[in-house]
């Protein structure tokens, strides 16, 4: 358990509705929820959840900390936004299932193997590199997440996907050692550096 | 009809050797068609796309927008930035709106972004090129630029979501879009507006690290364009052309199917249409030849 989760559970022991509403994405919309139901309905993923987000935002008014925050219900959304449209009271769904997704993981609540939550860290350490994503090493990177063997494995079982996008011209062996970038990337990057330390700096002023 | 300038947002998965290379030659072909003179952001940078937000957060994920629409706001401006790609656009509108809506985030935004001497106004307008062909362009318009109508065609319109929700296309309802198969009709094709799958999720990204939940949506995307007599599947998303088109072998053989339906843009159907080469409407592109468009295009 990381110090910034035990300095949170001794701040909000008695709220995480309140703990959500300060350091959750959109987390304010919470209480707004009437459990309809419909968001959990809609999810195209739905079956997948443990807790559909109908169920979630009762949890949290429910002060169900530890189940909120450990499941990896949150990282089933494929960002659909069909809750979002639906949503008769207009809360921002999506947008506060991704925000709990990323608090469960500041805290390091969120298992290690899960892929999404993986994939997610994989595509921002990608794009970090040059500003814009590398789709080649993206690929082998989700192949080799297990270690050598697996991803052997994994790129032999896809070896006629990557010849069929090869071929097609929509895959280049070139990106391993290139690759597209944005020029500035200095700046670029020290822009993000920046964005970071006001959002960290953000959470530190709750506890 | 006098030229249209937007400021472009191509987006990664269009550049050279990605994803949706394609995408973007033959969106270059129906702008060139449609006098429509797109200038690139200079400089541009990934949006997050609809994942990175796991590594990203909130602040730093909305800055990578931010930064595009400070440049856009300097290099091109006064022009719309468009983007071709639903996340592209999704991401920089969401940016916009949010810190629009939060003077703080606003701030923030702009502290980060001086560090690498931007500064963000949020003045410009941020579209989806399918606004630009429906509101702007006109489906009559389309009409008028088609040379060889693709006529005796089926063609199931693939909303998909991104492009559908949550900002949508004006006027076009969230669950049963029509103007891509308006669009579809224009071309001389014949559209399917009862196809019920239109706006069901792929899995978008989840198509990587959950592909068995992914491929089991997408089994029944094409599964409902067959059971409707389609030729192939249009669509106006990247990740949904991809997903759709590229993981058939795949669900052929988890499932005993025998899919081998073509997935296009709905750029490629208008530069065929136009009377462009199949190369200038990057039918070479297709993982699924689509043979049907590339018979038309070599007439």
């Amino acid at each position: 358990m990381s110090d910034l989760n035990t300095a949170m559970i001794e701040k909000y022991r008695s709220s995480f509705l309140k703990e959500v509403e300060a350091n959750v994405e959109e987390g304010e919309w919470v209480k707004m929820c009437m459990q309809c139901g419909v968001c959990s309905g809609s999810c195209p993923l739905g079956k997948h959840w443990d807790h559909p987000p109908q169920e979630i935002f009762m949890m949290i008014r429910a002060n169900k900390r530890d189940e909120v925050l450990s499941t990896d219900s949150m990282w089933m959304c494929t960002s659909c936004y069909n809750c979002i449209s639906r949503c008769p009271r207009g809360l921002p769904i999506t947008h506060i299932m991704h925000g709990l997704a990323v608090y469960s993981k500041r805290l390091g609540l969120t298992q290690k193997q899960q892929p999404t939550a993986q994939f997610s860290q994989i595509f921002w350490d990608n794009l970090m590199k040059k500003g814009r994503v590398n789709e080649l090493k993206l690929g082998l990177s989700i192949y080799f997440k297990d270690g050598f063997g697996q991803g052997v494995k994994n790129a032999m079982a896809n070896q006629k996907l990557g010849q069929n996008m090869m071929k097609a011209k929509r895959m280049n062996a070139m990106e391993f050692f290139s690759g597209h970038s944005v020029k500035d990337l200095s700046g670029f990057q020290k822009m993000v550096k920046k964005a970071q330390e006001i959002e960290a700096g953000n959470i530190k002023d709750f506890k | 009809m006098a030229k249209i300038e937007l400021s472009f947002y191509p987006g990664c998965s269009s550049q050279k050797g990605a994803t949706s290379s394609n995408y973007l030659v033959s969106a270059q072909t129906m702008c060139e068609e449609l006098d429509i003179q797109l200038n690139e952001i200079p400089d541009w940078n990934c949006c997050g796309a609809s994942i990175g937000y796991g590594g990203g957060g909130e602040l730093p994920r909305l800055a990578l927008s931010a930064r595009n629409i400070a440049l856009s706001e300097e290099h091109n401006s006064g022009q719309e930035i468009v983007a071709t790609c639903a996340a592209c656009w999704l991401s920089t509108r969401e940016a916009k709106e949010r810190l629009h809506e939060d003077e703080q985030m606003f701030k923030d935004a702009n502290a980060a972004l001086s560090e690498a001497g931007l500064k963000y106004k949020g003045e410009a307008n941020v579209r989806h090129m399918v606004e630009v062909l429906v509101e702007d362009i006109g489906f009559d318009t389309i009409k008028s630029k088609v040379k060889k109508p693709l006529e005796g065609l089926k063609i199931a319109g693939y909303v998909g979501c991104q492009t559908n929700r949550p900002f949508g296309i004006a006027g076009e309802s969230f669950e049963n879009p029509q103007y891509l198969d308006k669009i579809v009709e224009s071309v001389g094709a014949e559209s399917i507006p009862g196809y019920e799958k239109k706006v069901q999720c792929c899995g978008g990204a989840l198509a990587f690290s959950e592909p068995e939940k992914s491929q089991e949506m997408i089994k029944g995307i094409i599964e409902a364009a067959y059971d409707n007599g389609a030729d192939m599947i249009v669509t106006p998303c990247p990740l949904c052309q991809a997903n759709v088109e590229i993981y058939q072998d795949n669900i052929n053989e988890a499932y005993g199917t025998k899919f081998n339906m073509p997935v296009v843009y709905y750029s490629t159907l208008m530069s065929v249409a136009f009377g462009r080469s199949a190369k200038e409407a990057a039918l070479d592109g297709q993982v699924i030849p689509a043979k049907q468009l590339q018979e038309i295009a070599d007439k």
